[in-house]
């Protein structure tokens, strides 16, 4: 294999690699996203919920233990962040983190594994022209879908909070308060202040998780170029290893960061100005 | 890289997983996590209960013990002082006793020694009367012995 035939070949590779498995349904459907994401959100309702049927008081089984840290560790955190009835919020907390920690942890499975199971199954032609990605997150409709609903949400929890005209009132009133005439002139600008800082956080959520699947995802399928090449074979194995065990870490902490700045927020817009 | 129907299909996806992980994973889980931890903590309560309580057993045990030992020792000092009066008293009556007897037998070596002097006395006088007899029928000189009878007599 040349050189320029490898470029060009790495170029191809990761274009491929990046391109989502699409249904031509409305605007387009991703296929791939969506049915990934799915799996592992069924995956892991499953295994809780089958946990959570089990569950005893009484001395807990190997099973229900690690899944009652997991939930303690998620309860904890929330009862750090957020003082009020976690009833809701927690069950919304421990989703976001386990959804997105399952979601997160397909940046981990062998990049070219779909493809070589779909050759192996169905040939060289058809694997040339099927797309599959395999990490939902380092997708910009996973990663808003969630931050959207999550948007949805803080607005049900301001307007339960302070009531519908008490958050209106808050949009117009804060942060600059003034009396009499002056309140009037401020309203416009607290209003706008308010709407950039209600957009910024779904926003922001949505960017932070996606751009960091998404770079690590790219980050994998360069390494993979280094593996194509004899004299670059065992730096690629190293490096891979090496950012595979980084990458642990950035699934943890990406799941953990959404989840808690969830929870932040929630207890923000229950908080008034 | 671009923002489709998906977008919609994720936010269905995590609504149901949300309402499912709201509706029979948390309580479960949460009763039961609750329950332990109520179990548990109830647990350490009456540890802690019965450590107060076997305390408070043992300060008693102590205190009865005590008790019980001031008591032994009022005991034996009761008894010790009883035997000193008892052993005091013995010793009064003794005495008592002892000067009576001698007062007793005093007035017995009294009384005898009278009745021995009285008996020594008759006899003494018939003897001498019987001396006298005797010497009487073998000389009676009456004048000559006048001085001698009258200084019987009156010795007598």
């Amino acid at each position: 294999m040349s050189t320029e035939a490898a470029t060009g070949g790495l170029n191809e590779y990761i274009a491929h690699h990046l391109t989502h498995n699409v249904v031509s349904f409305g605007t387009g459907f991703h296929l791939d996203t969506w049915l990934v994401s799915l799996v592992l959100g069924l995956l892991f309702v499953l295994w809780f919920g089958l946990k959570a049927r089990k569950a005893t008081a009484g001395v807990p089984s190997k099973g229900q233990a690690f899944v009652e840290i997991i939930v303690e560790f998620i309860d904890g955190q929330v009862k750090d962040t957020f003082h009020g009835d976690r009833r809701s919020v927690t069950p919304l907390a421990l989703t976001i983190f386990m959804w997105i920690v399952f979601m997160n942890t397909m940046d981990l499975v062998p990049l070219d594994l779909p493809g070589w199971l779909v050759q192996t199954t169905a040939g060289h032609e058809v694997a040339h022209h099927t797309y599959w990605r395999l990490v939902p997150t380092a997708d910009l409709n996973t990663t808003f879908g969630l931050s959207a609903s999550v948007f949805f949400i803080l607005l049900g929890h301001a307007i339960a909070a302070k009531g519908g005209f008490g958050f209106g009132k808050e949009l117009l009133t804060a942060p600059f308060h003034a009396h009499g005439a002056m309140a009037f002139v401020l309203a416009p600008v607290n209003l706008f202040m308010n709407i950039i800082e209600w957009l910024v956080k779904p926003v922001s959520l949505a960017m932070r998780l996606f751009g960091n699947m998404y770079g690590g995802e790219l980050v994998f399928m360069l390494i993979a170029g280094l593996l194509a090449g004899w004299a670059t074979f065992v730096p690629g194995i190293i490096a891979n290893t090496a950012w595979a065990i980084f990458h642990i870490l950035i699934i943890l902490l990406q799941a953990f960061i959404f989840m808690i700045l969830t929870v932040v927020y929630i207890a923000g817009a229950r908080e008034s100005h | 890289m671009n923002i489709n129907l998906t977008f919609f299909g994720q936010m269905i996806s995590f609504g149901i997983l949300v309402w499912f992980t709201m509706k029979f994973i948390w309580p479960p889980l949460n009763a039961a996590i609750e329950s332990r931890q109520k179990t548990i903590a109830d647990g350490l309560a009456a540890a802690e209960r019965a450590r107060q309580e076997l305390k408070d057993a043992d300060s008693r045990v102590a205190d009865e013990i005590r008790k019980a030992r001031e008591e032994a020792t009022q005991i034996v000092d009761r008894a010790n002082q009883q035997y000193n009066q008892i052993v005091d008293k013995a010793k009064v009556d003794a005495i008592a006793e002892g000067a009576r007897q001698k007062a007793v037998a005093q007035a017995e070596i009294d009384s005898l020694s009278h009745q021995a002097r009285e008996v020594l006395r008759q006899q003494v006088a018939a003897l001498a009367v019987s001396g006298a007899e005797k010497i009487l029928k073998r000389e009676i000189d009456a004048s000559r012995h006048r001085d001698l009878l009258d200084a019987l007599a009156k010795e007598i």
